[in-house]
C-alpha cells in the first residue's frame, strides 16, 4: 500500500510565531494543470498591523546587537537553507520552474545571503566619515538603520526575489514585513522556517502571503513604518505608495532589477535604508595651544 | 517639578539691567548697495515677472519697506526651466569638472569680499542679529561654495564602484530662517555635481538670494546655470509641478514637504526634504552646568528660535533642575532683544508678522493648557515683530507645545530621573532632526547619541554647522542629507 503523503499547510511568518490569518480567508494556488497545490493565507490589514507591532519590537535588540554578531545569523540563514535545498527545489519546480533553473535560483539565493552576511560589519565603514569641521570639534556621520520597513517583494519570483530585498535590509540592523510574490509565494513561507531556526529574532523578519492590491495602502500609510521597499514596476501601485507615504514621510525605494543576475547584490542596497547620523563634540583647541610638542 | 521661586534661597546675583546699559552700536547700512525693486534672475539676467507684478519685502524690525520683489508664477518658473535645461544640456554637463570647480571658487571669493554687504542686508531682511549673519551665515554660505567646489573634479572618489552622472535640472526652494546659507547649501553641491538649478527663495528673505544672483552673474557663470525665481507657494508649487525638472531639494515646514512628496509621488523626480524639528536637549547632572545653560541658550534663542533643529524641548535631570532653570532665568535676563543691526542685540526681530502671530498663539495655547511661562523682563522697541525669551515649566508629553513646531524663541523644561526615561522622551516626537547632550562622561555622551533618533547629535554643543558636516533628519524631518560628502549624492544618478 502507498503511503499518504502529508501535505504542508503554509502559514503566515509573524512575530516568530506560525499563525493563521486573523482573517480565516485564503487563496488556492494551482499549477499548470489547475490542481491544488495549497491554500495560501489572505494576509489582512490586521495581519500586517500585528507584524508592524512585532517589527517594532524587535528593532531595539536587532539595531542594536553587534554588527558581528548579525553577521554571523545572516550565515547561519545561509547554512540552514543549504539543508533544505532539497524543499525549496521541490517547491520551485511545483510553481512551474525547470530543474535547472531551480537548482541555480536556490544556490544563488544561499551565496547572496551569504554575500551580505559579509557586509554586516563592513559597509558602516565605507559610508561613515570624519568630518573636517573649520572649529574645534570632533565630527564624524555614521549610518544607521531607518527602522521598520515594508517590503513588496518581486512579483515574478519566488525566492531569490524575497532574499534579495530581504538581506539587505536586515543585514543593516532593519526589521522588516515582508509581503510575499502572490503568484509565487511557497517558497517565502519555507524561508520564513529557515529564518525561524537560524537564530534570528522573532520579530525582525515578517511575511505575509496575499495580495499587493489588498495590502499596499496600508503598507505604505503605517504611521509606524518607517521606509517602504516596492519591486516592480506597476506605475499605479508605485504612485500609490509613494503618496501615501507621504503620511510620515516614508522612505521609499522602488527597485526594478533582475534579481537573478549575480550582479544585481550591492552595499548599496543596505545604504539606502540608512540614516547618516552626525555626531559633534568639542575639543580643546589644540591650535590656540600652541604646537610646541 | 519644583520652581517655585519661594523654595530658592536668595542669592546675590548679577544685575545687568538697572546698573549700566550697553551703548548702541549700530552696524551701518551706509555702504550697502540696494536697488528698490528685484527681478527674477533667469537666464543669467534679471528679467520682470510675466504677470508684472512685485510684492514689498520689509524690515520686520522697522515694518518699512527695503524693496520691491518680483512676484513669479508658473510662466516664470517654466522660463528659468527652460534656461536651466539648455544651459545643462549646452554648456553645464560638458565642462570637465575642474572647470566647473572654479567657477564655484570663483563665487566663495566674491562672497568673501561682499561679506559685510550680505551681512547687513541678511539682518535688515530677515531680522536675525548682525552678529549671527556676519560670524555665521556669511562666512558659512561662502564656505559652503568653496567647500564643494572642490568636490567638482573628485566626485568619482565619493562613489567607488558607481558610475556617476548629474540629475539634470535641480527645482530648489528654500526657508526664510538662513536665506543665504539655504541658498549656498543648495546650488553649491548641485553645481559642482554639474546640474543647473532654479532657485526659489522664501517670499520673506528675497532679497540676498539678489544679491547672491549679482555675484553669480559678476562671477561669469554661464548664463541659465543658476536661476531664482522669486514669489511665495504658488512658485514653489509650480517649480514642484513642473515637468521638465529632475529633482526638487526643499527646506521648510514637514506640512508642505508631505505636500511636496505627495505631488511628486508618480514622477521620476527624486527629492530631497529638510522639515521641521523638535529637538530634545538633554542635560545631566554630571554636566558642566554654567556651559550647558550657556548651550541651552544658543540652542533655543539662536536666530531668535528660527532654527528647524532649534533645542526647543530641555530636559533637565531633577537633581540640578533647579539650579538650571534659576541660572537659565538669569541668563535669559540678560538677553539683549531689539535692533538686529545693532552688534550687541541677542535676539532680533521676528521674521514675519505671521510669524509673531503664530509665535504668540502658542504662547497661549501654552497657559491654556496649563503651563507656567516664564520670560525675560528686557525692552522690546514699540516697532517691528519682537518676542521675549520664553520659557514653559510644568508641561508634559502631550501638551502641544512640547509635540509641534513653534519655530521661535520658546522653551519648553521637563525633567527626567534616568536614562532610559529621557531616552523614551526624547524620542516620543514626530521628528528627529537634531538633539543636544550634556554630560561630563563620555561613555555616557555615546550610549545617548546612539539612541537618540535624530539626524545631527550635538554633544556638549548646539546648532553648530559645517559645509564639510552632513545634515539632515530622521523620520517626519524629512530624508537626505545636506553637507558633507553625503550631500553630494542627492545631486547625482549612480550606477
Amino acid at each position: 500500500m502507498t503511503r499518504t503523503t502529508i501535505k504542508k499547510t503554509y502559514k503566515l511568518y509573524i512575530g516568530g510565531q506560525f499563525p493563521r490569518t486573523e482573517s480565516g480567508r485564503y487563496y488556492p494556488l494551482l499549477d499548470k494543470k489547475k490542481n491544488v497545490i495549497a491554500d495560501i493565507c489572505l494576509a489582512s490589514r490586521k495581519d500586517f498591523r500585528n507584524a508592524v507591532v512585532a517589527a517594532r519590537s524587535a528593532f531595539g535588540g536587532w539595531s542594536s546587537r553587534f554588527a558581528f554578531n548579525r553577521s554571523q545569523i545572516l550565515y547561519r540563514i545561509a547554512e540552514m537553507m543549504e539543508g533544505r535545498k532539497a524543499q525549496f527545489l521541490e517547491e520551485l519546480l511545483v510553481q512551474g520552474s525547470s530543474k535547472v533553473n531551480a537548482e541555480k535560483e536556490i544556490t544563488l539565493s544561499i551565496d547572496r545571503l551569504v554575500y551580505y552576511a559579509g557586509w554586516c560589519d563592513k559597509y558602516q565603514q565605507i559610508s561613515s566619515s570624519v568630518n573636517p569641521v573649520a572649529s574645534s570639534h570632533f565630527n564624524f556621520s555614521v549610518p544607521e538603520p531607518t527602522g521598520v520597513v515594508a517590503i513588496v517583494a518581486p512579483q515574478n519570483s519566488s525566492l531569490i526575489g524575497i532574499i534579495s530585498v530581504v538581506a539587505p535590509v536586515i543585514a543593516g540592523g532593519n526589521v522588516c514585513i515582508v509581503l510575499a510574490s502572490e503568484k509565487f509565494p511557497l517558497c517565502a513561507i519555507t524561508f520564513a522556517e529557515v529564518l525561524a531556526t537560524s537564530d534570528l529574532p522573532g520579530g525582525v523578519v515578517n511575511i505575509l502571503t496575499g495580495k499587493i492590491s489588498e495590502l499596499l495602502t496600508h503598507m505604505s500609510s503605517h504611521m509606524d513604518v518607517n521606509a517602504l521597499v516596492y519591486a516592480g514596476k506597476d506605475q499605479k501601485e508605485i504612485t500609490l505608495a509613494k503618496e501615501n507615504a507621504s503620511l510620515n514621510v516614508k522612505r521609499v525605494f522602488v527597485y526594478d532589477d533582475v534579481w537573478e543576475k549575480g550582479t544585481a547584490q550591492s552595499p548599496h542596497f543596505i545604504l539606502d535604508v540608512q540614516e547618516i547620523k552626525t555626531t559633534w563634540h568639542p575639543i580643546e583647541n589644540v591650535g590656540a595651544a600652541g604646537a610646541k610638542y | 517639578m519644583n520652581t517655585k521661586t519661594t523654595t530658592e534661597k536668595k542669592k546675590p546675583k548679577l544685575d545687568f539691567d538697572s546698573g549700566w546699559n550697553y551703548s548702541p552700536s549700530p552696524e551701518s547700512t551706509g555702504h550697502i548697495r540696494l536697488e528698490k525693486r528685484y527681478d527674477h534672475f533667469i537666464n543669467g539676467q534679471f528679467v520682470k515677472p510675466a504677470g508684472g507684478k512685485y510684492f514689498p519685502s520689509i524690515n520686520p524690525a522697522t515694518e518699512k519697506v527695503i524693496a520691491e520683489v518680483a512676484y513669479g508664477d508658473e510662466r516664470d518658473i517654466d522660463k528659468a526651466v527652460k534656461a536651466a535645461r539648455n544651459a545643462y544640456e549646452k554648456v553645464w554637463k560638458k565642462m570637465p569638472g575642474a572647470e566647473r570647480g572654479k567657477y564655484l571658487y570663483r563665487i566663495a571669493r566674491i562672497m568673501q569680499e561682499r561679506a559685510r554687504e550680505l551681512a547687513v542686508i541678511e539682518s535688515m531682511d530677515g531680522g536675525k542679529t548682525i552678529r549671527e549673519s556676519r560670524d555665521v551665515d556669511t562666512p558659512l554660505a561662502a564656505a559652503h561654495f568653496f567647500y564643494y567646489a572642490g568636490w567638482a573634479d573628485k566626485l568619482e572618489y565619493a562613489f567607488p564602484n558607481r558610475k556617476i552622472s548629474p540629475v539634470g535640472v535641480a527645482g530648489q526652494i528654500i526657508p526664510w530662517n538662513f536665506p543665504l546659507l539655504m541658498a549656498a547649501w543648495k546650488i553649491a553641491p548641485a553645481l559642482a555635481c554639474g546640474n543647473c538649478v532654479v532657485l526659489k527663495p522664501a517670499e520673506t528673505t528675497p532679497l540676498t538670494a539678489m544679491k547672491l544672483a549679482e555675484i553669480i552673474r559678476d562671477a561669469g557663470l554661464p548664463p541659465g546655470v543658476v536661476n531664482i525665481v522669486n514669489g511665495d507657494g504658488k512658485a514653489g508649487a509650480a517649480l514642484v509641478n513642473h515637468k521638465d525638472v529632475d529633482k526638487i531639494a526643499f527646506t521648510g515646514s514637514t506640512d508642505v514637504g508631505k505636500i511636496i512628496q505627495r505631488a511628486i509621488a508618480g514622477t521620476k523626480k527624486k527629492a530631497t526634504l529638510e522639515l521641521g524639528g523638535k529637538a530634545a536637549n538633554i542635560i545631566f547632572e554630571d554636566a558642566a552646568i554654567d556651559q550647558a545653560v550657556e548651550g541651552i541658550i544658543n540652542g533655543i534663542f539662536f536666530n531668535q528660535g528660527h532654527v528647524c533643529c532649534a533645542g526647543s524641548r530641555l530636559f533637565v535631570q531633577e537633581s540640578v533642575a533647579e539650579v538650571v532653570i534659576r541660572k537659565l532665568k538669569d541668563r535669559m535676563s540678560t538677553l539683549i532683544v531689539g535692533d538686529p543691526l545693532d552688534k550687541n542685540t541677542d535676539i532680533g526681530a521676528i521674521n514675519s508678522k505671521e510669524q509673531l502671530g503664530k509665535i504668540n498663539e502658542y504662547l497661549k495655547i501654552g497657559v491654556d493648557e496649563g503651563a507656567e511661562m516664564w520670560q525675560s523682563k528686557c525692552s522690546i522697541p514699540s516697532n517691528g515683530f519682537f518676542c521675549r525669551p520664553t520659557i514653559f515649566l510644568n508641561v508634559s508629553q502631550s501638551h502641544r507645545i512640547v509635540q509641534e513646531e513653534i519655530f521661535g524663541p520658546v522653551l519648553a523644561i521637563q525633567t527626567f530621573r534616568t536614562i532610559d526615561e529621557v531616552i523614551e522622551k526624547a524620542n516620543n516626537t514626530p521628528f528627529g532632526l537634531s538633539a543636544g547632550v550634556w554630560t561630563d562622561k563620555g561613555s555616557k555622551i555615546f550610549n545617548l547619541t546612539s539612541k537618540l533618533r535624530a539626524g545631527v547629535v550635538w554633544a556638549n554643543t548646539y546648532n553648530k554647522f559645517d559645509p564639510t558636516s552632513p545634515f539632515g533628519g530622521y523620520k517626519e524631518s524629512g530624508f537626505g542629507r545636506e553637507g558633507g560628502l553625503h550631500g553630494l549624492q542627492p545631486y547625482l544618478n549612480l550606477k
